[in-house]
């Protein structure tokens, strides 16, 4: 096992983070709050833990990722154009007409992608579909997917839930980014999903619960979850939505809405990051 | 004798006997595999069989994913819940992205019978063929129907097949060969012609039959692929026999007749009647007193073929 260098990987998450931003004000339309929340677990995945080949993007040993809850594309893509699946200069282009990088994640459009989400609740079906499919083929690659809390209402998670237990997958590791607000606010409010951990273990699953902006704890955890045997593992990560620029931190008022120019200005102060030479340079 | 054959136990048959030669291919079912026949591929291939259970959304995200993997997924229900319950599944996370996914859904239309209406499809063609990359297909008899499950295979990209429950006449011939996206003439004629698909197709046969001891010509014509519709034919049609009637065992809105009528208004108008369920729910009741009630008997369309030349 290659072992983590959780200083690197925190910066990574910072450069993520610098490019929502960046791309979100440029596209003027999109979701800050809950890309920012899971830039931590992304910026684990791509640059610790998932084995890819960006040059080889069908590369058939790969690791799978499959971004379910697709409205946090902009952290994925961000994720994509740092490893090398495509130019950072792309990432200028977000939701423009003719676009690589769609609103939400497609498959057909964008190297690197999996499948097509967006619609909410469908990904980990689809992650279980490859994951059964990398078992007929005596495969060991892993498959990683990440929902949303307010995306645990949608009943079809639920289905998924079952079948990754019964299947027994234990080439699956989920993630819930639990950054406690939907689009219509708390999601204590909105729709309750508590107990969560309680429900996924009721459901089979082997549950760690971790802080989502801890690499360690991070990093710890998709660790772990390589040893679990006989069943998938859920990691719900307690998140802040937003995270990383106090703007937005918390608020559910921007889960769809891109900062502005001020309220960019004021990000990247707060966060000690300069944009010259956004997208090229690396920070 | 009319040989009868429920395109059903063909669907089931011919998936097992593909199965073998094709290891891509994998069968996923919603709980209801000794209905769709797919239990015969499961007896055989249990490790490529997935029984999903009650639960036809998950179903359909989890072809695609297995489709994203490489494999060839069947997907197997009855068709209003494949179609319905399913529907924005299909379109994300299959059509969207062209996955290879073959949808064969069974229990197609009022001939599922005694369940009533929760349970007969009379949207699923419309519901289907509004999704771009969607391919439609409602084969007309066992002969057709393993012809279908053949030839789908060697396209690539998703399809939703319609079967039914009960045994229909067989009316191709036995060496018949389906071709994805063309109908067949299966009886020529000059005086009207009749564009049937599914158990429609061997009661426009029957009402043809009828029609000529009357002195009319009919054609008939089996659209066995409503997406994407055979224009030429309809054309053809159009021209040389100046009325069209449709008949389908599904809603006249959305259907055949639509895509038909459509073809027909845009590139040579002439009369066109459209046959099929009148905008309303199914019931209980046996296939045969239903498809009385509800006016998709042979003699039904013989008296539409009449009505379609006198308004020539």
């Amino acid at each position: 096992m290659v072992k983590p260098d959780i200083e690197q990987l925190k910066k990574w998450a910072r450069q993520l983070r610098l490019d929502v931003l960046m791309m979100l004000n440029k596209a003027k339309s999109g979701h800050t709050g809950g890309s920012l929340s899971a830039a931590d677990i992304i910026a684990a995945l791509y640059f610790y833990k998932m084995r890819h080949n960006p040059k080889e993007t069908k590369w058939p040993d790969r690791d799978r990722f499959v971004l379910s809850k697709g409205h946090a594309a902009p952290i994925q893509y961000a994720a994509l154009a740092r490893c090398g699946y495509f130019s950072p200069k792309e990432l200028t282009t977000l939701r423009r007409f003719g676009t690589i990088l769609q609103g939400h994640p497609d498959m057909k459009c964008t190297p690197g992608i999996e499948v097509c989400t967006g619609s909410l609740g469908q990904g980990l079906s689809m992650a279980n579909g490859i994951a059964l499919a990398l078992r007929l083929d005596k495969k060991s690659s892993r498959v990683y997917a990440l929902m949303g809390d307010g995306e645990q209402e949608e009943g079809q998670v639920w289905e998924a839930a079952m079948s990754a237990a019964h299947y027994k997958l234990d080439n699956i590791c989920a993630f819930v980014d639990f950054n406690g607000f939907q689009i219509d606010g708390a999601v204590t409010d909105i729709m309750n999903i508590e107990p969560l951990s309680q429900k996924w273990k009721a459901f089979g699953w082997h549950v760690l619960m971790i802080d989502g902006h801890d690499m360690g704890q991070i990093v710890k955890a998709l660790d772990d979850a390589e040893t679990i045997k006989g069943q998938p593992t859920m990691v719900i990560a307690r998140t802040v939505k937003g995270k990383g620029v106090s703007i937005f931190e918390g608020k559910y008022q921007y889960h769809g809405v891109p900062p502005s120019d001020d309220e960019l200005k004021r990000s990247l102060e707060e966060l000690g990051i300069s944009a010259d030479g956004w997208p090229e340079r690396v920070i | 004798m009319t040989k009868l054959i429920a395109t059903r136990d063909v669907y089931g048959e011919t998936l097992a006997e593909i199965g073998a030669v094709n290891k891509n291919i994998v069968v996923l079912d919603a709980d209801l595999s000794s209905s769709t026949k797919t239990n015969i591929f499961a007896k055989k291939f249990p490790e490529r069989f997935f029984n999903m259970g009650v639960s036809e959304a998950d179903m359909m995200g989890t072809a695609a994913g297995l489709a994203a993997g490489g494999k060839i997924p069947f997907a197997s229900t009855f068709a209003i819940f494949a179609s319905g319950r399913a529907w924005e599944q299909i379109r994300q996370s299959i059509a969207y992205p062209k996955l290879n996914v073959k949808i064969v859904a069974t229990h197609g239309g009022i001939t599922v019978g005694e369940d009533g209406a929760s349970h007969q499809a009379i949207e699923d063609i419309a519901l289907m063929r509004a999704i771009p990359n969607m391919t439609v297909v409602v084969p007309c008899d066992g002969v057709e129907t393993k012809s279908v499950i053949h030839e789908i295979i060697k396209y690539n990209g998703p399809v939703y097949v319609r079967v039914a429950r009960g045994k229909f006449p067989v009316v191709m011939p036995e060496d018949y060969k389906f071709t994805l996206g063309k109908g067949s003439v299966v009886r020529d004629g000059k005086d009207a012609a009749i564009i049937a698909n599914g158990l429609m197709v061997s009661h426009a046969l029957e009402a043809a039959e009828m029609l000529a001891k009357e002195g009319l010509s009919i054609r008939v014509v089996n659209m066995s692929t409503i997406k994407p519709i055979d224009r030429d034919i309809i054309i053809k049609a159009a021209k040389e026999t100046g009325a069209i009637l449709t008949c389908e065992e599904h809603s006249i809105i959305g259907g055949l007749g639509e895509a038909v009528a459509t073809v027909a208004a845009e590139e040579y108008p002439v009369q066109v009647k459209r046959l099929g369920i009148q905008d309303r729910f199914g019931q209980s009741g046996l296939a045969e007193e239903l498809l009385v009630h509800y006016a998709l008997m042979p003699k039904d369309i013989a008296e539409a073929v009449k009505e379609a030349v006198k308004k020539k």
